[in-house]
């Protein structure tokens, strides 16, 4: 694996290598949760967190874990935290535990997470893992705000509650629903496309790389689709 | 009688609150394997059996040992593990006893463990306060719900393929933006059920 600078590796999860727009990893909580800027601000705290802890023990484990049954393991660990963190959130903020609701026990399944896992920490020492983690948590969480800044202000006619002028009185609500989610997502991808001239997402469609359970899957289904795509 | 109450939850769970199209549970399996029909299919019919198995199995667990030792809050690992061993599992008696099905099923399996479907399902029927018979008519009816917008969508994908797109939107972005359409469309759904 070529040598990659810390800096680099903090701010690639931000920009280059976005989870959210590049890699195109966590469609589900990012579509479902970035209807308000609040909520898509906890969420993306939440995953971050969860992200950076499961990369730090990963990566400390990973000459501990036998190759075979990495995934499992993975999970375990990744799970332990999602419940920690669901504890946390609904001791001290109530209120953002029911707003987010399912999607946060399902921060266990997020491709977001298991990728890191699966791609940077089980290969990397601890502090390349743990920066890995904050860029891919921080990247998630602008990614999220930006996504929840779209739809709200459309939507709702409001930015974390705060009313916008024009904009309150004649709220788009579909923006709001499930099909101005998958609207806003599919046009920002196209620009980030259109911008970058296509080449920065090298993933055209949703194939095996990246995909978190690659690693289980090697020699199924991934082989066959890439056949047939061929 | 409990029939009409079940008639109800399935379809308020097939249509109304589709998973794939309402909620967004399960976008990756739905966006990355709705290519082909027959894939779709396989996917869908998966999905549904281990969606049935995991809530058969996550259920009782949950209410009679988790509950019993006051032990609710380790749900999420308890049926993340429970998931993952049933497909390990399902996938090694196919291939053992039923090598045609694990043929045509069985590349799905792998991917399913992951597949946020599953465990929402589990989930929201704990938290929905569904008993065991209620519990497995919604998770037979997300599971549905997830076939038809597979097959739905794999029809949609089949007509957008041969059409020419603007470059910056090929690909994923026009996925995207039909699977919104559809998803529009589901919103004549809603108040079917009352």
């Amino acid at each position: 694996m070529k040598k990659q600078s810390n800096w680099s590796i903090l701010f690639k999860g931000i920009l280059l290598e976005n989870p959210v727009f590049v890699l195109i990893l966590g469609t589900c909580p990012t579509l479902a949760t970035s209807t308000s800027v609040i909520g898509a601000l906890g969420m993306g705290l939440a995953a971050a967190a969860v992200l950076i802890c499961s990369n730090v023990i990963i990566s400390l484990l990973r000459k501990v874990i036998p190759d075979e049954v990495r995934i499992p393991c993975y999970i375990v660990v990744i799970a332990g935290f999602v419940t920690l963190v669901e504890m946390f959130m609904h001791a001290f903020l109530p209120d953002m535990y029911d707003m987010l609701g399912v999607y946060l026990a399902l921060i266990t399944v997020n491709c977001i997470i298991l990728g890191r896992a699966e791609m940077f920490a089980g290969k990397n020492t601890v502090g390349k893992s743990a920066l890995d983690g904050i860029g891919m948590g921080i990247g998630f969480t602008l990614a999220l705000l930006a996504m929840a800044t779209i739809r709200e202000v459309l939507g709702s006619g409001t930015f974390a509650g705060i009313p916008v002028p024009f904009l309150y009185d004649n709220p788009i609500s579909v923006m709001k629903e499930a099909p101005g989610g998958m609207m806003v997502y599919g046009i920002l991808i196209a620009v980030v496309n259109k911008l970058t001239n296509g080449k920065l997402i090298k993933k055209k469609s949703f194939g095996c790389e990246g995909c978190p359970s690659a690693g289980i899957c090697s020699k199924g289904t991934c082989e066959n689709t890439a056949k047939e795509e061929g | 009688m409990d029939f009409q109450k079940f008639v109800i939850i399935l379809m308020s769970s097939v249509l109304v609150n589709n998973y794939v199209l309402r909620q967004f549970l399960g976008i990756c399996p739905f966006l990355g394997v709705s290519k082909k029909l027959n894939q779709a299919t396989g996917m869908g019919i998966s999905v549904t059996l281990v969606m049935l198995m995991a809530t058969a199995a996550t259920w009782p667990i949950y209410t009679y040992v988790l509950v019993r030792f006051e032990l609710e809050y380790m749900r999420t690992i308890v049926f993340i593990l429970i998931i993952a061993a049933l497909v390990q599992f399902t996938e090694i008696v196919l291939k053992k006893f039923i090598p045609a099905l694990h043929k045509s099923l069985g590349v799905y399996l792998p991917l399913i463990t992951t597949n946020c479907a599953v465990l929402g399902v589990t989930i929201n029927n704990i938290n929905d306060g569904y008993n065991f018979v209620e519990s497995m008519v919604s998770s037979l009816g997300c599971g549905l719900g997830f076939l038809l917008a597979m097959v739905l969508f794999c029809g949609i994908r089949s007509y957008i393929d041969d059409k020419v797109i603007p470059e910056s939107l090929r690909g994923l972005p026009v996925t995207l933006i039909a699977a919104s359409f559809v998803s529009l469309a589901f919103f004549g759904f809603n108040g079917i059920v009352g």
